[in-house]
């Protein structure tokens, strides 16, 4: 096992607001690691500074061994960081194909491109029917398809996911992280944020949970599913 | 007289578009509504002067010249006075204001250094050449107006539908986090509109200089004002809009003028864009899309 990224007492501010005080956490390469919480604890907070669109007031965070945390948002992209943010973060003015070819923005090698877009269409056809179409037209499963879809095409070292699940139907929820599953076993590191924190730690080798900017718990997925601190403060006692 | 007048109205139509473009470009992508465009138009306007004064350029360096230094000021204005108001998150209206304030700063510092009299060009420079078509005349200039506006028009809405960085642009002027996400260089490519922009601005200040050959410090104000109809009556941000809209002001103005009162033109023109407006408040195009963050 080696250690793809390495976050070492991470904070965040808003203005004088403290929203993510010093939180350290590393993931496995080729795992699936869960970042769980309640609303508002800090979880897109942690995710937007790893992407750097958010500035470390402290710490460190580092991706192979290299310190990111400096980086502007497009070069924390070509080292192979790629997020998927919170809610429909597709581009709703332009057409799926142009979502697509743009996920492939910090890429140049045309052959590889196309490879990456047949295995997007292969994991989701109905991206392939509507290529043309406006993403904003989409449902919203298809444009949250559309927005993994969108990331994979940047061919990622680690994929971070900001609650993919949100507001889609049961079904849907399942397709999604049966999806996940799939593109980890190709090898692909996963951070994945969710609310959805039971399905989220089933698939997850790691988790983390935290609180109003704080890890407070970090175990194994399954360890974590059985805890009864989890079980009584996310899964419904 | 109709084919004349229309003629002349597509040469300012023509010219008003590629006004707007740049305008149009820095609201779409910057956000920023850019009240200096008309400053940096005059500025155009003055440097191929220059130009052509004293290095004794021909008409067309002169013109790529102008648009290189339009476009340099456009880029100054973004590093020096946007960019900072970017980093601490100013208000939509601060940036606005600003440029208000650089707009006064070069027409003041235009009138202290060439003087507030209107230059011309010197004889020789414009071709005077003319073609006859039946009754209507048609300058050579004109002809060279017309196509250098809808020709750099047309490379601009080509690139932005089929490139790259043309999709890159549009998914910045809908969301700068969504596109930063995507590993676009957001700050990189607002650096390079600006240019873009301020370039266009320059392009066009050389046409109307060129065609009423009359270049004053002021200039650049009633074509600001219409710069800002076009694109509000173009639907913000569209570049099809102020295309259409610009070419539609450019007659408005024309035939207002030819057959209704010469002193009322700007008048009839405005007002025609009012009652338009009344009917589709978001333009011709409008979307009115709320920016995400
Ligand atoms: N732009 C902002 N300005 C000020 N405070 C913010 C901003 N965004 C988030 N916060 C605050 O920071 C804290 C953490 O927010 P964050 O969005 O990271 O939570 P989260 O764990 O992702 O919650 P959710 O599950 O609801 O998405 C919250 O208290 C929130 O109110
Ligand atoms: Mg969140």
């Amino acid at each position: 096992m080696s250690v793809l990224l390495n976050v070492e007492d991470l904070a965040v501010t808003y203005g004088h607001i403290e929203a993510v005080k010093g939180i350290s956490f590393q993931l496995q390469a080729g795992e699936i690691t869960a970042l769980v919480g309640a609303n508002g604890a800090g979880k897109s907070t942690t995710l937007l500074a790893l992407s750097g669109l958010l500035r470390a007031v402290r710490g460190r965070i580092l991706f192979e061994d290299e310190d990111i945390t400096r980086l502007a948002p497009h070069e924390i992209v070509r080292r192979g960081v790629v997020q998927v943010a919170e809610g429909r973060a597709i581009l709703a003015t332009l057409s799926v194909g142009e979502n697509l070819a743009l996920g492939a923005y910090s890429r140049r090698d045309r052959a590889g491109i196309a490879t990456s877009l047949e295995e997007v269409f292969h994991l989701f056809p109905r991206l392939q029917q509507r290529i043309s179409q406006l993403a904003g037209n989409l449902s919203g499963g298809e444009q949250q398809m559309l927005a993994i879809g969108r990331a994979l095409m940047a061919k990622p070292r680690l994929l971070l996911l900001d609650e993919p699940s949100m507001g889609l139907a049961p079904l849907l929820v399942q397709d999604i992280f049966r999806t996940l599953v799939t593109i980890n076993e190709s090898g692909l590191t996963v951070l994945l944020v969710e609310q959805n924190v039971r399905q989220a730690l089933r698939i997850a080798r790691q988790g983390y949970v935290i609180e109003t900017g704080r890890v407070v718990l970090a175990d194994s997925g399954a360890n974590l599913l059985h805890d009864p601190r989890v079980a009584e403060a996310y899964l419904g006692g | 007289m109709l084919p004349q007048q229309l003629l002349n109205a597509l040469t300012l139509g023509s010219v008003y578009a590629l006004f707007a473009l740049g305008f149009t470009l820095m609201f779409g992508v910057l956000g920023v509504i850019n009240l200096s465009h008309g400053a940096v138009f005059m500025v155009g306007s003055y440097a191929a002067l220059f130009f052509v004064n004293h290095f004794h350029l021909p008409l067309w360096l002169a013109l790529l010249s102008a648009m290189a230094i339009s476009g340099c000021l456009g880029l100054l204005i973004d590093v020096l006075i946007l960019k900072p108001l970017r980093a601490r998150n100013a208000p939509h209206l601060i940036p606005m204001i600003a440029t208000i304030g650089v707009a006064i700063t070069l027409s003041s510092a235009a009138q202290g250094i060439f003087g507030a009299e209107i230059m011309r060009f010197p004889e020789g420079t414009i071709p005077t050449g003319e073609f006859t078509f039946g009754d209507v005349h048609v300058r050579a200039i004109e002809i060279g107006i017309v196509a250098i506006s809808l020709a750099v028009m047309a490379i601009l809405f080509t690139a932005l539908r089929r490139t790259q960085v043309g999709r890159a642009l549009r998914a910045i002027a809908e969301s700068p986090k969504s596109a930063a996400l995507l590993g676009i260089n957001v700050e990189g490519l607002f650096r390079a509109t600006a240019f873009i922009a301020g370039a266009l601005g320059g392009a066009a200040g050389v046409l109307i200089g060129l065609d009423f050959n009359a270049i004053t410090p002021l200039m650049g104000q009633p074509i600001l004002h219409k710069g800002i109809a076009v694109i509000i009556l173009g639907g913000m941000g569209d570049i099809r809009g102020s295309l259409i809209a610009g070419l539609f002001l450019g007659f408005a103005e024309v035939m207002s003028k030819a057959y209704l009162s010469s002193q009322m033109g700007d008048a009839v023109a405005f007002g025609m864009l009012f009652l338009i407006l009344l009917v589709r408040p978001s333009g011709l195009f409008g979307r009115v899309l709320e920016r995400k963050a």
